[in-house]
């Protein structure tokens, strides 16, 4: 069991890493942007809210098997396959929680406006420097209420997992479908404490983003 | 060689409505922008400062500002603004804020920061917060940070419209002896007939989307040609301030 938790906290970390960092242009892009593209990417980076994470798992052990149009170009670097594999899950968890990240960060720079940033330019600071300096900064509580809800969410994920983990002790054998496991063999003692445990978790976690999103908000404005 | 000048010559739609703004100033002192509400006028500033983009050209003394395809962006035009909204930044201190403008000036002081701060009256609010600051401190604080920025061109769109009274008054001897201490050229816009005439070196109007009036030489009476509703509110502005009514 610990070593799942540990996996759990490993595969964590490294999408909510990972996350952060490209939920970064993309949500700029959609709080700015305009006109058709915009809704595209948006209904896109959203669909991993609606499709049931099979549909979403499915498509990815059809991408990550040998030969298939995403590991062709990968081959050349002797990556052949990634389901059933850790990184396989890493690239399965950042898509699955996309949306997580995207949002709070969209909102907090849709709220921000332009204002700050005209200000900035006109301290003669380049979109780069205004972004890191003021953009950034001001955006920083929603950054952790993404975090936490990344972090949260890919705990708690199990449709995505299962299609493309394949539960292979110390690599691919997360909490979630430990939790399954545990049950099916009738281990009731420590699906307990594993389930309680995870409520435990899930509990902090969202109490955390609701005190970040109102501060957000309200220094946002 | 005469003066240094700007120059001015742009139009085309922008905000769904159409704008052309032309005009030849020198580049020293006060230039007022008058015109009632919605005419245009924070629009003719947001050009001279790339922050809005309508065809044409602008120069700057020697540097072309915009000209053809070429637009200098924003930040690479040397403009200070000071924002009707202030546009302070929430998660900075009034220190920080100073410090961000004075560490990207691309040229040498003209006034440090210690004397910006004195000349502002700053120094009690320096390790505060923006937030915690009241109308008139946020705009001297903005004002500060605009001149910190050691601009070509110091921009100031209605820097009294957020402001009692009172309060309007000191902002405007504060400017005056600002624009003193500077030899920095102004650009003031504001739809106050008694900011015009007392700071004023020459005055632009602004109706409907274009400049119709350009008064390089003010009048040497400064009442003349203002309507007898402006006089009456001058004379009182002047009793107030404790000045004979003209």
């Amino acid at each position: 069991m610990t070593e799942a938790i540990w996996t759990t906290l490993k595969l964590a970390t490294l999408t909510t890493v990972l996350l952060l960092a490209i939920a970064t242009p993309l949500a700029w892009r959609l709080a700015r942007g305009r006109g058709v593209w915009r809704d595209v990417v948006g209904a896109l980076v959203a669909l991993p809210l609606v499709l049931p994470p099979t549909v979403l798992g499915f498509y990815l052990l059809l991408g990550f098997a040998p030969g298939s149009p995403v590991m062709a170009p990968l081959a050349a670097f002797g990556v052949t396959s990634l389901a059933f594999t850790f990184e396989g899950l890493v690239l399965g968890s950042v898509i699955y929680s996309l949306p997580f990240a995207v949002q709070p960060l969209r909102n907090a720079f849709e709220a921000m406006g332009d204002a700050p940033l005209e200000a900035a330019a006109m301290s003669r600071a380049g979109p780069l420097d205004a972004f890191f300096t003021i953009a950034l900064p001001m955006a920083r509580r929603s950054y952790l209420s993404a975090a936490v809800l990344v972090f949260a969410h890919t705990v708690g994920e199990f449709g995505v997992v299962l299609m493309i983990g394949g539960a292979i002790p110390g690599r691919t054998d997360v909490v979630s479908v430990k939790m399954y496991e545990l049950v099916e063999s009738s281990r009731s003692a420590e699906a307990h404490l594993l389930a309680a445990g995870l409520v435990l978790f899930s509990f902090a976690a969202l109490l955390c983003v609701y005190i970040f999103d109102r501060r957000a908000v309200r220094e946002v404005r | 060689m005469s003066a240094a000048h700007l120059d001015m010559d742009v139009s085309g739609d922008a905000y769904g409505r159409r704008f052309a703004f032309a005009c030849r100033l020198p580049l020293s002192g006060v230039t007022v922008i008058t015109g009632p509400s919605g005419a245009g006028k924070s629009t003719l500033l947001r050009c001279l400062a790339g922050l809005s983009r309508l065809p044409g050209r602008i120069r700057v003394g020697e540097e072309a500002w915009q000209e053809g395809r070429l637009f200098v962006p924003p930040h690479a035009r040397e403009v200070g603004f000071v924002f009707q909204d202030t546009r302070l930044w929430p998660h900075m201190t009034v220190r920080e804020t100073l410090n961000y403008a004075t560490r990207r000036a691309r040229r040498t002081p003209r006034l440090s920061e210690t004397e910006t701060i004195g000349l502002l009256g700053l120094a009690p609010l320096l390790d505060r917060g923006a937030t915690q600051l009241s109308g008139g401190e946020q705009q001297r604080v903005a004002i500060g940070r605009a001149i910190l920025s050691q601009p070509l061109l110091l921009l100031l769109d209605e820097p009294t419209a957020g402001l009692d009274r009172a309060h309007r008054g000191e902002m405007l001897s504060l400017i005056g002896r600002l624009t003193g201490v500077l030899d920095t050229p102004v650009l003031y816009v504001t739809h106050d007939a008694v900011d015009a005439v007392r700071l004023a070196d020459r005055r632009i109007e602004v109706a409907d989307g274009r400049i119709i009036n350009v008064s390089l030489d003010l009048p040497a009476d400064p009442l003349e040609g203002l309507s007898a509703d402006a006089r009456d509110s001058l004379a009182r502005a002047a009793l107030a301030a404790g000045l004979p009514p003209a």
